[in-house]
């Protein structure tokens, strides 16, 4: 199966690799599986007063369209509110990097990883 | 007829891997093609038919992850093939703990003694992870039986990553 270029350029210069500390209040981290595959990808996004996406980063063990849908969406996320970020669906994932059927899952992996994000993100703000 | 039905076995866990070892070479031997030479047609077919289906239920039977997963099938709690994303916090972080483990290998001072500890805590973390899942399928909780097969799929991921980094550091 060939990789998109796209797919080939996130995987080879992936963006924003890392981690913040997940115990800073303004660091959300949202941890997802694919069981089906074994993919694990971290995505924690630094979210200021108003709610605005000032930095993200990942650290994804898979393969490389799980890498680079990770990779994507750190780079997509940046700037925009959390309610902005929470409408990015796999669908437009997986079309940027045209990512085949088999590999769906990838794109699936980062919109989950966005969600979950997030949900950390309102659980911290409540406590 | 599912593959336990095909074995004269109930739908359990639990079986004995040399019994069903035996089971399959005296099933394969009355469907040998030799025994159907002298038949029609189409008792020749049906008993090649019934030899891969055999063969397909041996296979699904003797390895535990896919009998495991089987089992949920049969049960209506299918897995196989799904697409949902795992979102079980502790455990993901202990995977990424793990994945680290594994890239900082090559550089420990004793790769292969490394390698050695960490499949013996995975092989541990499996055979639990089976227990697990047997106790819970014995009680028809199969959603929660479920989710053990889902967090074995990433085990399982871990040991095939382990095993295939020891080839390639050491010379065999």
């Amino acid at each position: 199966m060939a990789y998109s270029e796209k797919v080939i350029d996130h995987y080879e210069n992936p963006r924003n690799v890392g981690s913040f500390d997940k115990n800073d209040p303004s660091i959300a981290t949202g941890m997802v599986g694919a069981p089906a595959c074994g993919d694990v990808m971290k995505l924690q996004l630094k979210i200021n007063e108003d709610g605005i996406i000032e930095d993200a980063k990942f650290k994804t063990y898979g393969c490389g369209s799980a890498i680079a849908s990770s990779s994507l969406v750190t780079e997509w996320v940046k700037g925009k509110t959390i309610e902005q970020a929470g409408e990015i669906t796999n669908t437009t994932i997986a079309e940027e990097l045209e990512l085949p059927p088999v590999k769906i899952h990838c794109s699936i992996l980062a919109e989950d990883a966005i969600k979950a994000a997030i949900d950390d993100y309102k659980k911290k703000k409540e406590s | 007829m599912n593959h336990f039905e095909l074995f004269g076995l109930p739908v359990n866990f639990e079986l004995d891997s040399a019994s069903l070892a035996t089971t399959y070479r005296e099933l394969q031997r009355t469907l040998h093609p030799d025994k159907f030479a002298n038949g029609s047609e189409r008792e020749r077919l049906l008993a090649v038919q019934k030899s891969s289906q055999v063969n397909d239920a041996y296979s699904t039977l003797k390895s535990p992850i896919q009998r495991a997963e089987y089992i949920l099938a049969v049960c209506h709690e299918d897995i196989r093939g799904e697409q949902q994303t795992l979102q079980d916090p502790m455990f993901l972080m202990q995977q990424m703990e793990q994945h680290e483990r594994l890239e900082d290998i090559p550089h420990a001072a004793d790769p292969e003694q490394e390698i050695a500890d960490f499949d013996d805590e995975l092989s541990l973390s499996i055979k639990q992870y089976l227990q697990e899942f047997s106790q819970l399928v014995s009680i028809e909780h199969y959603h929660d039986a479920a989710n053990v097969v889902r967090k074995l799929k990433f085990v399982y991921k871990l040991q095939t990553q382990l095993s295939t980094l020891e080839d390639s550091l050491l010379d065999y």
